[in-house]
Protein backbone atom coordinates (compact mmCIF):
# COMPACT_ATOMS: atom_id res chain seq x y z
CA UNK A 1 0.00 0.00 0.00
CA UNK A 2 1.75 3.39 -0.87
CA UNK A 3 1.97 5.47 2.20
CA UNK A 4 0.70 8.84 2.49
CA UNK A 5 3.76 11.14 2.88
CA UNK A 6 1.61 14.09 4.05
CA UNK A 7 -0.99 14.29 6.54
CA UNK A 8 -4.32 15.63 5.30
CA UNK A 9 -6.54 15.47 8.43
CA UNK A 10 -7.70 19.11 9.87
CA UNK A 11 -6.76 20.49 6.13
CA UNK A 12 -9.49 22.96 5.28
CA UNK A 13 -10.35 25.55 2.29
CA UNK A 14 -7.87 27.82 3.85
CA UNK A 15 -4.99 25.43 4.49
CA UNK A 16 -5.55 24.08 0.77
CA UNK A 17 -3.58 27.31 -0.16
CA UNK A 18 -0.59 26.84 1.45
CA UNK A 19 1.12 22.95 1.29
CA UNK A 20 0.95 21.40 4.76
CA UNK A 21 4.40 20.41 6.12
CA UNK A 22 6.04 17.23 5.76
CA UNK A 23 5.42 14.67 8.02
CA UNK A 24 8.90 14.40 10.01
CA UNK A 25 8.20 11.35 11.61
CA UNK A 26 10.10 9.08 8.90
CA UNK A 27 12.99 10.76 8.92
CA UNK A 28 13.24 11.10 12.57
CA UNK A 29 12.80 7.96 13.70
CA UNK A 30 15.13 6.70 11.09
CA UNK A 31 17.77 8.86 12.95
CA UNK A 32 17.49 6.59 16.11
CA UNK A 33 19.26 3.04 15.96
CA UNK A 34 16.73 1.11 17.81
CA UNK A 35 13.96 -0.28 16.47
CA UNK A 36 10.65 1.54 16.31
CA UNK A 37 7.52 1.74 15.43
CA UNK A 38 4.61 4.32 14.68
CA UNK A 39 0.93 2.71 14.75
CA UNK A 40 -2.25 4.42 13.24
CA UNK A 41 -4.82 1.89 14.70
CA UNK A 42 -3.78 -1.25 14.52
CA UNK A 43 -1.32 -0.67 11.24
CA UNK A 44 1.94 0.12 11.10
CA UNK A 45 2.87 3.68 9.67
CA UNK A 46 5.78 3.71 9.83
CA UNK A 47 9.13 1.50 10.89
CA UNK A 48 12.41 2.65 10.95
CA UNK A 49 15.68 0.94 9.49
CA UNK A 50 16.59 -1.36 12.91
CA UNK A 51 12.77 -2.40 13.19
CA UNK A 52 12.57 -3.51 9.17
CA UNK A 53 15.83 -5.35 10.06
CA UNK A 54 14.71 -7.59 13.08
CA UNK A 55 10.86 -7.48 11.61
CA UNK A 56 10.77 -7.86 7.92
CA UNK A 57 11.01 -5.24 4.87
CA UNK A 58 7.31 -5.61 4.10
CA UNK A 59 5.46 -4.49 8.13
CA UNK A 60 4.86 -0.95 6.72
CA UNK A 61 1.13 -0.82 6.08
CA UNK A 62 0.50 -4.45 7.76
CA UNK A 63 -1.20 -5.15 10.58
CA UNK A 64 0.96 -4.86 13.37
CA UNK A 65 -0.29 -8.17 14.86
CA UNK A 66 1.35 -9.93 11.94
CA UNK A 67 4.88 -8.21 12.67
CA UNK A 68 4.73 -9.00 16.60
CA UNK A 69 2.49 -12.02 16.64
CA UNK A 70 4.20 -12.61 20.33
CA UNK A 71 0.68 -13.66 22.81
CA UNK A 72 2.69 -11.44 25.29
CA UNK A 73 2.55 -8.25 23.70
CA UNK A 74 -0.99 -8.41 22.86
CA UNK A 75 -1.86 -6.25 25.55
CA UNK A 76 0.09 -3.68 24.83
CA UNK A 77 -0.48 -3.78 21.06
CA UNK A 78 -4.42 -3.07 21.46
CA UNK A 79 -3.67 -0.27 23.62
CA UNK A 80 -4.61 -1.40 27.28
CA UNK A 81 -0.83 -1.42 28.24
CA UNK A 82 1.84 0.93 27.93
CA UNK A 83 4.45 -1.58 28.84
CA UNK A 84 7.73 -2.36 29.12
CA UNK A 85 6.60 -6.12 27.83
CA UNK A 86 9.68 -8.98 27.80
CA UNK A 87 9.44 -10.16 24.12
CA UNK A 88 11.24 -13.47 23.33
CA UNK A 89 12.97 -14.85 20.94
CA UNK A 90 12.29 -12.21 18.12
CA UNK A 91 14.81 -11.91 15.71
CA UNK A 92 16.16 -15.42 17.03
CA UNK A 93 15.79 -17.86 19.39
CA UNK A 94 17.53 -16.33 22.04
CA UNK A 95 16.92 -12.85 21.87
CA UNK A 96 15.23 -11.08 24.64
CA UNK A 97 13.69 -7.46 23.65
CA UNK A 98 11.74 -5.45 25.81
CA UNK A 99 8.42 -3.63 24.19
CA UNK A 100 7.26 -0.11 25.07
CA UNK A 101 4.42 1.99 23.99
CA UNK A 102 3.72 5.50 24.26
CA UNK A 103 0.88 7.47 22.91
CA UNK A 104 1.83 10.27 20.17
CA UNK A 105 -1.65 11.44 19.36
CA UNK A 106 -5.01 9.95 19.53
CA UNK A 107 -4.90 6.71 17.92
CA UNK A 108 -1.38 7.23 17.10
CA UNK A 109 1.16 5.41 19.12
CA UNK A 110 4.88 4.74 19.14
CA UNK A 111 6.31 1.42 20.17
CA UNK A 112 9.85 1.30 21.01
CA UNK A 113 12.33 -2.35 21.46
CA UNK A 114 15.27 -2.91 23.47
CA UNK A 115 17.25 -5.28 23.05
CA UNK A 116 17.91 -7.29 26.44
CA UNK A 117 19.94 -10.28 24.54
CA UNK A 118 23.06 -9.49 26.43
CA UNK A 119 21.26 -9.80 29.77
CA UNK A 120 19.86 -12.43 29.09
CA UNK A 121 22.88 -14.42 27.85
CA UNK A 122 24.41 -13.37 31.49
CA UNK A 123 21.71 -15.00 33.33
CA UNK A 124 21.95 -18.02 31.23
CA UNK A 125 24.95 -18.65 31.58
CA UNK A 126 25.03 -18.64 35.02
CA UNK A 127 22.27 -21.16 35.17
CA UNK A 128 24.44 -23.54 32.98
CA UNK A 129 27.67 -22.84 34.70
CA UNK A 130 26.32 -23.86 38.05
CA UNK A 131 24.31 -27.18 36.14
CA UNK A 132 27.12 -28.59 34.23
CA UNK A 133 30.49 -27.16 36.25
CA UNK A 134 29.47 -28.28 38.89
CA UNK A 135 28.91 -31.60 38.05
CA UNK A 136 32.55 -31.39 35.64
CA UNK A 137 34.40 -30.26 38.62
CA UNK A 138 33.05 -32.73 41.43
CA UNK A 139 34.90 -35.49 39.35
CA UNK A 140 38.33 -35.07 39.60
CA UNK A 141 37.87 -33.38 43.04
CA UNK A 142 36.55 -36.29 44.60
CA UNK A 143 39.31 -38.06 43.20
CA UNK A 144 42.28 -35.72 45.11
CA UNK A 145 40.12 -35.96 48.27
CA UNK A 146 40.33 -39.53 48.30
CA UNK A 147 43.92 -39.60 47.64
CA UNK A 148 44.71 -36.92 50.22
CA UNK A 149 42.63 -39.34 52.76
CA UNK A 150 44.68 -42.13 51.78
CA UNK A 151 47.56 -39.87 52.64
CA UNK A 152 46.65 -38.84 55.35
CA UNK A 153 45.50 -42.01 56.99
CA UNK A 154 48.33 -45.10 55.82
CA UNK A 155 51.86 -45.85 55.18
CA UNK A 156 53.52 -43.18 57.27
CA UNK A 157 56.43 -40.61 56.50
CA UNK A 158 58.39 -43.30 54.74
CA UNK A 159 56.23 -44.69 52.26
CA UNK A 160 57.81 -42.16 49.26
CA UNK A 161 57.03 -44.39 46.68
CA UNK A 162 53.02 -44.62 47.07
CA UNK A 163 53.40 -40.85 48.09
CA UNK A 164 54.89 -39.79 44.57
CA UNK A 165 52.67 -41.96 42.98
CA UNK A 166 49.81 -40.73 44.47
CA UNK A 167 51.14 -37.05 44.39
CA UNK A 168 51.63 -37.49 40.36
CA UNK A 169 47.51 -38.55 40.18
CA UNK A 170 46.75 -35.75 42.03
CA UNK A 171 48.83 -33.44 40.00
CA UNK A 172 46.53 -34.91 36.68
CA UNK A 173 43.80 -34.16 38.54
CA UNK A 174 43.98 -30.77 39.67
CA UNK A 175 45.36 -30.12 35.85
CA UNK A 176 42.11 -31.49 34.40
CA UNK A 177 40.45 -29.58 36.29
CA UNK A 178 42.63 -26.26 35.64
CA UNK A 179 41.84 -27.26 31.79
CA UNK A 180 37.79 -27.45 32.31
CA UNK A 181 38.05 -23.73 34.32
CA UNK A 182 40.01 -22.60 31.56
CA UNK A 183 37.61 -23.58 28.79
CA UNK A 184 34.71 -22.76 30.80
CA UNK A 185 36.62 -18.94 31.38
CA UNK A 186 37.39 -18.33 27.29
CA UNK A 187 33.69 -20.32 27.07
CA UNK A 188 31.99 -17.59 28.87
CA UNK A 189 34.53 -14.56 27.09
CA UNK A 190 33.17 -15.52 23.94
CA UNK A 191 29.43 -16.13 24.59
CA UNK A 192 29.60 -12.39 26.23
CA UNK A 193 30.69 -10.83 23.21
CA UNK A 194 28.69 -12.87 21.14
CA UNK A 195 26.43 -9.80 19.81
CA UNK A 196 29.18 -7.93 19.16
CA UNK A 197 31.00 -8.70 15.95
CA UNK A 198 34.49 -8.49 15.94
CA UNK A 199 36.31 -5.39 13.53
CA UNK A 200 39.94 -7.34 12.13
CA UNK A 201 40.89 -8.41 9.32
CA UNK A 202 42.79 -11.23 9.92
CA UNK A 203 44.60 -13.69 7.33
CA UNK A 204 43.63 -17.12 8.45
CA UNK A 205 46.58 -18.20 6.08
CA UNK A 206 49.87 -17.44 8.99
CA UNK A 207 47.08 -18.09 12.10
CA UNK A 208 46.50 -21.90 10.49
CA UNK A 209 50.73 -21.82 10.33
CA UNK A 210 51.13 -20.87 13.70
CA UNK A 211 48.41 -22.99 14.97
CA UNK A 212 50.67 -26.17 13.11
CA UNK A 213 53.73 -25.24 14.45
CA UNK A 214 52.41 -25.83 17.98
CA UNK A 215 51.51 -29.60 16.87
CA UNK A 216 54.82 -29.72 14.98
CA UNK A 217 56.38 -32.02 17.81
CA UNK A 218 54.61 -34.86 18.59
CA UNK A 219 56.29 -38.10 19.79
CA UNK A 220 53.45 -40.60 18.58
CA UNK A 221 53.94 -40.59 14.87
CA UNK A 222 50.85 -38.48 13.98
CA UNK A 223 51.71 -35.19 11.86
CA UNK A 224 50.07 -32.41 10.32
CA UNK A 225 50.19 -32.29 6.47
CA UNK A 226 49.03 -28.83 5.15
CA UNK A 227 47.40 -28.09 1.85
CA UNK A 228 48.90 -24.80 -0.09
CA UNK A 229 47.60 -21.90 1.45
CA UNK A 230 48.38 -18.33 -0.39
CA UNK A 231 48.96 -15.46 1.99
CA UNK A 232 46.61 -12.30 1.87
CA UNK A 233 43.57 -14.55 -0.03
CA UNK A 234 41.93 -15.77 3.52
CA UNK A 235 41.29 -12.65 4.79
CA UNK A 236 38.50 -11.99 6.73
CA UNK A 237 36.65 -10.20 9.55
CA UNK A 238 37.38 -11.74 12.54
CA UNK A 239 39.20 -12.02 16.60
CA UNK A 240 42.97 -13.18 15.85
CA UNK A 241 42.97 -14.89 19.29
CA UNK A 242 39.43 -16.07 19.27
CA UNK A 243 40.47 -17.62 15.57
CA UNK A 244 43.70 -19.19 17.09
CA UNK A 245 41.56 -21.06 19.43
CA UNK A 246 39.30 -22.00 17.15
CA UNK A 247 41.47 -23.62 14.50
CA UNK A 248 43.56 -24.95 17.39
CA UNK A 249 40.54 -26.87 19.10
CA UNK A 250 39.93 -28.43 15.59
CA UNK A 251 43.55 -30.03 15.26
CA UNK A 252 43.89 -31.11 18.52
CA UNK A 253 40.55 -33.09 18.39
CA UNK A 254 41.98 -34.53 15.48
CA UNK A 255 45.07 -35.69 17.00
CA UNK A 256 42.98 -36.95 19.74
CA UNK A 257 40.63 -38.99 17.62
CA UNK A 258 42.85 -40.03 14.95
CA UNK A 259 44.56 -43.42 14.91
CA UNK A 260 48.33 -43.37 16.08
CA UNK A 261 50.69 -42.86 13.26
CA UNK A 262 47.99 -41.61 10.93
CA UNK A 263 48.21 -37.87 9.06
CA UNK A 264 45.92 -34.99 10.25
CA UNK A 265 45.12 -33.36 6.87
CA UNK A 266 44.76 -29.45 7.12
CA UNK A 267 43.62 -27.24 3.89
CA UNK A 268 43.11 -23.89 3.85
CA UNK A 269 40.50 -22.69 0.57
CA UNK A 270 38.68 -19.63 -0.66
CA UNK A 271 35.53 -20.38 -2.84
CA UNK A 272 32.00 -18.05 -3.24
CA UNK A 273 32.95 -15.49 -0.73
CA UNK A 274 34.03 -17.68 2.29
CA UNK A 275 37.14 -19.11 3.45
CA UNK A 276 37.23 -23.23 4.23
CA UNK A 277 39.18 -24.46 6.63
CA UNK A 278 39.07 -28.04 6.97
CA UNK A 279 40.63 -30.65 9.09
CA UNK A 280 40.18 -34.51 8.49
CA UNK A 281 41.45 -37.28 10.85
CA UNK A 282 41.60 -40.70 9.86
CA UNK A 283 40.21 -42.61 13.09
CA UNK A 284 37.11 -44.43 13.94
CA UNK A 285 34.91 -41.52 13.63
CA UNK A 286 31.67 -40.50 14.97
CA UNK A 287 28.65 -42.26 14.74
CA UNK A 288 25.69 -40.89 13.16
CA UNK A 289 23.82 -40.12 16.13
CA UNK A 290 25.95 -38.28 18.00
CA UNK A 291 26.35 -36.17 14.95
CA UNK A 292 23.55 -33.33 15.81
CA UNK A 293 24.92 -33.46 19.57
CA UNK A 294 28.37 -33.10 19.19
CA UNK A 295 28.58 -29.06 19.88
CA UNK A 296 26.69 -29.73 23.03
CA UNK A 297 28.81 -28.40 26.11
CA UNK A 298 29.92 -31.53 27.90
CA UNK A 299 28.38 -33.87 25.34
CA UNK A 300 30.37 -36.72 24.40
CA UNK A 301 30.49 -39.75 22.17
CA UNK A 302 32.52 -41.84 24.41
CA UNK A 303 32.92 -40.13 27.87
CA UNK A 304 34.92 -42.99 28.96
CA UNK A 305 37.39 -42.00 25.80
CA UNK A 306 37.30 -38.50 25.87
CA UNK A 307 37.93 -37.94 29.56
CA UNK A 308 40.98 -40.48 29.21
CA UNK A 309 42.54 -38.25 26.56
CA UNK A 310 42.13 -35.07 28.81
CA UNK A 311 39.27 -33.65 27.04
CA UNK A 312 36.93 -31.28 28.96
CA UNK A 313 33.81 -31.44 26.51
CA UNK A 314 33.92 -28.21 25.82
CA UNK A 315 36.45 -28.02 22.97
CA UNK A 316 33.24 -28.10 20.32
CA UNK A 317 31.14 -25.66 21.84
CA UNK A 318 34.06 -22.81 22.05
CA UNK A 319 34.25 -23.89 18.32
CA UNK A 320 30.79 -23.78 17.43
CA UNK A 321 30.69 -20.42 19.41
CA UNK A 322 33.39 -18.42 17.89
CA UNK A 323 31.78 -19.72 14.29
CA UNK A 324 28.66 -18.19 15.23
CA UNK A 325 30.28 -15.39 16.31
CA UNK A 326 32.19 -14.62 13.14
CA UNK A 327 29.19 -15.65 11.35
CA UNK A 328 30.43 -18.70 9.89
CA UNK A 329 28.87 -22.29 9.29
CA UNK A 330 30.18 -25.48 11.05
CA UNK A 331 29.91 -28.74 9.04
CA UNK A 332 31.25 -31.81 10.28
CA UNK A 333 31.49 -35.51 8.68
CA UNK A 334 32.30 -38.52 9.79
CA UNK A 335 32.14 -42.47 8.33
CA UNK A 336 32.21 -44.98 10.86
CA UNK A 337 35.88 -46.49 11.05
CA UNK A 338 37.32 -44.34 7.96
CA UNK A 339 37.61 -41.23 9.82
CA UNK A 340 36.11 -37.15 10.74
CA UNK A 341 36.20 -34.10 8.44
CA UNK A 342 35.30 -30.84 10.79
CA UNK A 343 34.90 -27.70 8.12
CA UNK A 344 34.85 -24.03 8.91
CA UNK A 345 33.55 -21.43 6.36
CA UNK A 346 33.92 -18.18 7.23
CA UNK A 347 33.13 -14.67 5.12
CA UNK A 348 35.81 -12.91 3.45
CA UNK A 349 36.12 -9.50 4.14
CA UNK A 350 35.06 -7.57 1.00
CA UNK A 351 37.61 -5.90 -0.93
CA UNK B 1 -2.31 -8.39 -2.18
CA UNK B 2 -2.46 -5.29 0.15
CA UNK B 3 0.72 -4.22 -1.70
CA UNK B 4 -1.54 -3.40 -5.40
CA UNK B 5 -4.51 -2.33 -3.19
CA UNK B 6 -8.04 -3.68 -4.64
CA UNK B 7 -10.95 -1.93 -5.87
CA UNK B 8 -13.03 -3.01 -3.04
CA UNK B 9 -10.81 -1.81 0.31
CA UNK B 10 -12.76 -3.81 2.69
CA UNK B 11 -11.25 -6.87 1.26
CA UNK B 12 -7.95 -5.49 1.98
CA UNK B 13 -9.14 -4.90 5.51
CA UNK B 14 -10.38 -8.39 5.77
CA UNK B 15 -7.11 -10.12 4.34
CA UNK B 16 -5.74 -8.09 6.84
CA UNK B 17 -7.62 -8.65 9.74
CA UNK B 18 -6.87 -12.62 8.34
CA UNK B 19 -3.59 -12.45 8.42
CA UNK B 20 -3.41 -11.24 11.40
CA UNK B 21 -5.56 -13.46 13.08
CA UNK B 22 -3.09 -16.35 11.82
CA UNK B 23 -0.19 -14.52 12.97
CA UNK B 24 -1.90 -14.19 16.44
CA UNK B 25 -2.48 -18.12 16.63
CA UNK B 26 0.94 -18.76 15.18
CA UNK B 27 2.19 -16.72 18.18
CA UNK B 28 1.04 -18.41 20.77
CA UNK B 29 1.60 -21.57 19.22
CA UNK B 30 4.97 -20.76 19.11
CA UNK B 31 4.71 -19.47 22.93
CA UNK B 32 3.13 -22.86 23.83
CA UNK B 33 6.32 -25.35 22.16
CA UNK B 34 8.99 -23.26 24.02
CA UNK B 35 6.66 -22.96 27.24
CA UNK B 36 5.78 -26.74 27.40
CA UNK B 37 9.22 -27.62 26.61
CA UNK B 38 10.33 -25.43 29.64
CA UNK B 39 7.74 -26.67 31.82
CA UNK B 40 9.17 -29.97 31.17
CA UNK B 41 12.85 -29.82 31.98
CA UNK B 42 11.61 -27.57 35.10
CA UNK B 43 9.16 -29.97 36.14
CA UNK B 44 6.67 -27.21 36.29
CA UNK B 45 3.18 -28.39 36.82
CA UNK B 46 1.50 -25.46 37.42
CA UNK B 47 3.31 -24.24 34.12
CA UNK B 48 2.32 -26.30 32.00
CA UNK B 49 -1.13 -26.26 33.25
CA UNK B 50 -1.16 -22.73 32.39
CA UNK B 51 -0.31 -23.74 28.50
CA UNK B 52 -2.91 -26.35 28.56
CA UNK B 53 -5.65 -23.99 29.44
CA UNK B 54 -3.91 -21.68 26.87
CA UNK B 55 -4.73 -24.10 24.03
CA UNK B 56 -8.23 -23.11 24.54
CA UNK B 57 -7.41 -19.71 22.54
CA UNK B 58 -5.91 -20.89 20.03
CA UNK B 59 -8.80 -23.37 19.05
CA UNK B 60 -11.45 -20.40 19.63
CA UNK B 61 -8.94 -18.28 17.09
CA UNK B 62 -9.17 -21.42 14.43
CA UNK B 63 -12.69 -21.00 14.60
CA UNK B 64 -13.07 -17.29 14.03
CA UNK B 65 -10.45 -18.05 11.46
CA UNK B 66 -12.92 -20.33 9.59
CA UNK B 67 -15.86 -17.82 10.41
CA UNK B 68 -14.43 -15.47 8.59
CA UNK B 69 -12.86 -16.81 5.37
CA UNK B 70 -15.96 -18.46 4.62
CA UNK B 71 -17.58 -15.24 5.13
CA UNK B 72 -15.39 -13.85 3.01
CA UNK B 73 -14.90 -16.18 0.12
CA UNK B 74 -19.16 -15.67 0.17
CA UNK B 75 -19.20 -12.27 0.39
CA UNK B 76 -15.97 -10.86 -1.72
CA UNK B 77 -15.86 -14.22 -4.20
CA UNK B 78 -12.00 -13.60 -4.67
CA UNK B 79 -9.96 -14.74 -7.77
CA UNK B 80 -6.47 -15.95 -8.42
CA UNK B 81 -3.64 -15.04 -6.11
CA UNK B 82 -6.75 -13.33 -3.50
CA UNK B 83 -8.01 -17.06 -3.73
CA UNK B 84 -4.79 -18.93 -3.22
CA UNK B 85 -4.11 -16.45 0.21
CA UNK B 86 -7.34 -17.08 1.69
CA UNK B 87 -7.35 -20.54 0.93
CA UNK B 88 -3.84 -20.54 2.76
CA UNK B 89 -4.73 -18.75 5.85
CA UNK B 90 -7.37 -20.96 6.39
CA UNK B 91 -4.84 -24.22 5.89
CA UNK B 92 -2.31 -22.81 8.13
CA UNK B 93 -4.89 -22.01 10.68
CA UNK B 94 -5.50 -25.50 10.87
CA UNK B 95 -1.92 -26.97 10.61
CA UNK B 96 -1.03 -24.41 13.61
CA UNK B 97 -4.19 -25.15 15.64
CA UNK B 98 -2.76 -28.76 15.76
CA UNK B 99 0.86 -27.41 16.61
CA UNK B 100 -0.75 -26.04 19.46
CA UNK B 101 -2.38 -29.39 20.37
CA UNK B 102 1.42 -31.18 19.95
CA UNK B 103 2.30 -28.39 22.35
CA UNK B 104 -0.91 -29.19 24.78
CA UNK B 105 0.04 -32.81 24.57
CA UNK B 106 4.01 -32.15 25.91
CA UNK B 107 2.80 -30.23 28.54
CA UNK B 108 0.03 -32.56 29.81
CA UNK B 109 2.75 -35.35 30.19
CA UNK B 110 4.74 -32.88 32.07
CA UNK B 111 2.77 -33.64 35.72
CA UNK B 112 3.68 -37.67 35.09
CA UNK B 113 7.70 -37.26 34.56
CA UNK B 114 7.82 -35.04 38.03
CA UNK B 115 10.19 -37.84 38.95
CA UNK B 116 12.10 -38.38 36.20
CA UNK B 117 15.00 -36.37 37.61
CA UNK B 118 18.88 -37.27 35.92
CA UNK B 119 17.30 -38.77 32.77
CA UNK B 120 20.33 -38.46 30.42
CA UNK B 121 19.04 -38.62 26.95
CA UNK B 122 16.61 -35.64 28.36
CA UNK B 123 19.44 -33.44 27.20
CA UNK B 124 18.50 -34.03 23.48
CA UNK B 125 15.18 -32.48 23.81
CA UNK B 126 15.54 -29.00 24.50
CA UNK B 127 17.72 -29.07 21.21
CA UNK B 128 15.07 -30.43 19.21
CA UNK B 129 12.47 -28.58 20.73
CA UNK B 130 14.45 -25.67 19.68
CA UNK B 131 14.78 -26.64 16.10
CA UNK B 132 11.32 -27.32 15.42
CA UNK B 133 10.08 -24.23 17.25
CA UNK B 134 12.71 -22.20 14.75
CA UNK B 135 11.07 -24.32 11.83
CA UNK B 136 7.83 -22.23 13.24
CA UNK B 137 8.93 -19.12 14.10
CA UNK B 138 10.71 -18.90 10.60
CA UNK B 139 7.63 -20.60 8.76
CA UNK B 140 5.31 -17.70 10.29
CA UNK B 141 7.85 -15.00 8.70
CA UNK B 142 7.57 -16.31 5.69
CA UNK B 143 4.07 -16.12 5.82
CA UNK B 144 4.25 -12.40 7.21
CA UNK B 145 6.41 -11.58 4.65
CA UNK B 146 5.00 -13.87 1.74
CA UNK B 147 8.61 -15.20 1.49
CA UNK B 148 8.41 -18.21 -1.10
CA UNK B 149 12.44 -18.42 -0.49
CA UNK B 150 11.90 -18.33 3.46
CA UNK B 151 9.50 -20.94 3.20
CA UNK B 152 11.80 -23.39 1.24
CA UNK B 153 14.59 -23.27 3.73
CA UNK B 154 12.18 -24.24 6.66
CA UNK B 155 11.04 -27.18 4.39
CA UNK B 156 14.60 -28.04 3.86
CA UNK B 157 15.23 -27.80 7.33
CA UNK B 158 12.64 -30.34 8.59
CA UNK B 159 15.65 -32.82 8.20
CA UNK B 160 17.50 -31.60 11.20
CA UNK B 161 14.64 -32.15 13.41
CA UNK B 162 14.03 -35.94 12.07
CA UNK B 163 17.91 -36.53 12.52
CA UNK B 164 17.78 -35.30 16.17
CA UNK B 165 13.85 -37.56 16.75
CA UNK B 166 16.32 -40.71 15.41
CA UNK B 167 19.32 -39.62 17.53
CA UNK B 168 16.86 -39.40 20.68
CA UNK B 169 14.98 -42.66 19.89
CA UNK B 170 18.10 -44.36 20.02
CA UNK B 171 19.32 -43.34 23.38
CA UNK B 172 15.64 -43.66 24.87
CA UNK B 173 16.07 -47.14 23.45
CA UNK B 174 19.23 -47.96 25.03
CA UNK B 175 18.49 -46.28 28.34
CA UNK B 176 15.33 -48.41 28.31
CA UNK B 177 17.00 -51.66 27.80
CA UNK B 178 19.61 -50.56 30.64
CA UNK B 179 16.88 -50.59 32.99
CA UNK B 180 13.73 -51.33 33.17
CA UNK B 181 12.68 -49.49 35.85
CA UNK B 182 13.17 -46.69 33.41
CA UNK B 183 10.29 -47.46 30.88
CA UNK B 184 7.09 -45.76 32.13
CA UNK B 185 9.01 -42.17 31.79
CA UNK B 186 11.41 -42.72 28.39
CA UNK B 187 8.00 -43.85 26.82
CA UNK B 188 6.80 -40.27 27.78
CA UNK B 189 9.34 -39.11 26.32
CA UNK B 190 9.48 -40.54 23.60
CA UNK B 191 5.74 -39.60 22.74
CA UNK B 192 6.95 -36.12 23.67
CA UNK B 193 9.88 -36.30 21.20
CA UNK B 194 7.48 -37.79 18.38
CA UNK B 195 5.38 -34.72 19.14
CA UNK B 196 8.18 -32.46 18.35
CA UNK B 197 8.42 -34.20 15.05
CA UNK B 198 5.04 -33.83 14.27
CA UNK B 199 5.51 -30.29 14.94
CA UNK B 200 8.40 -29.81 11.88
CA UNK B 201 6.26 -31.93 9.88
CA UNK B 202 3.29 -29.24 10.48
CA UNK B 203 5.55 -26.86 9.91
CA UNK B 204 6.95 -28.05 6.56
CA UNK B 205 3.19 -28.41 5.35
CA UNK B 206 2.40 -24.35 6.27
CA UNK B 207 5.89 -23.61 4.21
CA UNK B 208 4.48 -25.59 1.65
CA UNK B 209 1.15 -23.49 1.68
CA UNK B 210 2.78 -20.39 1.73
CA UNK B 211 5.07 -21.40 -0.99
CA UNK B 212 2.15 -22.17 -3.19
CA UNK B 213 0.01 -19.08 -2.21
CA UNK B 214 2.97 -16.69 -3.00
CA UNK B 215 4.08 -18.66 -6.40
CA UNK B 216 0.77 -20.42 -7.89
CA UNK B 217 3.28 -23.11 -8.44
CA UNK B 218 3.99 -26.36 -5.53
CA UNK B 219 6.83 -26.57 -4.03
CA UNK B 220 9.33 -28.78 -5.60
CA UNK B 221 10.35 -31.55 -4.11
CA UNK B 222 13.19 -31.68 -1.84
CA UNK B 223 15.86 -34.29 -1.36
CA UNK B 224 14.64 -37.27 1.73
CA UNK B 225 16.55 -38.69 3.96
CA UNK B 226 17.27 -42.76 4.04
CA UNK B 227 13.92 -44.25 3.58
CA UNK B 228 13.28 -47.49 4.69
CA UNK B 229 10.24 -48.08 3.09
CA UNK B 230 11.92 -46.91 -0.27
CA UNK B 231 12.33 -49.05 -3.74
CA UNK B 232 15.54 -50.67 -3.45
CA UNK B 233 17.54 -49.24 -5.83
Amino acid sequence: MALPRFTRLGSGPIAESKPAPPDPTGPLIEAIAEPLLVLDGYHISHANQAARALLGEHIVGDYVRLALRHPAAAPLLSGDEDGPIALNGLGGHDRLWELSAGTIAPGKRLLRLTDRSAQRAADQMRVDFVANASHELRTPLASLIGFIETLEDANGPEDADTRLRFLSIMDGEARRMQRLIDDLMSLSRIEADRYFPPKDRIDLAPVLREVADEFATRRDGQRLALGNIGLGKAVVIGDRGQLHQLIHNIISNAFKYGREGSPVVATLKVAKGFARLSVADEGDGIAPEHLPRLTERFFRADPGRSRAIGGTGLGLAIVKHIVERHKGRLDIASTLGVGTTVMVELPLTPS
Amino acid sequence: MATSGHTVKAFDEDLGELRAMVAEMGGLAEAAIDGAVQALTRRDAEAAARIVQHDKRIDELEAEVERRVVRLIALRAPLADDLREVIAALKIAGVIERIGDYAKNIAKRVPLLQDMRGIEPLAILPAMARAASEMVHDVLNAFAARDPEGALEVSIRDREVDDLYDSLFRALLTYMMENPGNIGASTHLLFIAKNLERIGDHATNAAEMIYYAATGEQMPERPRGADALAPAA
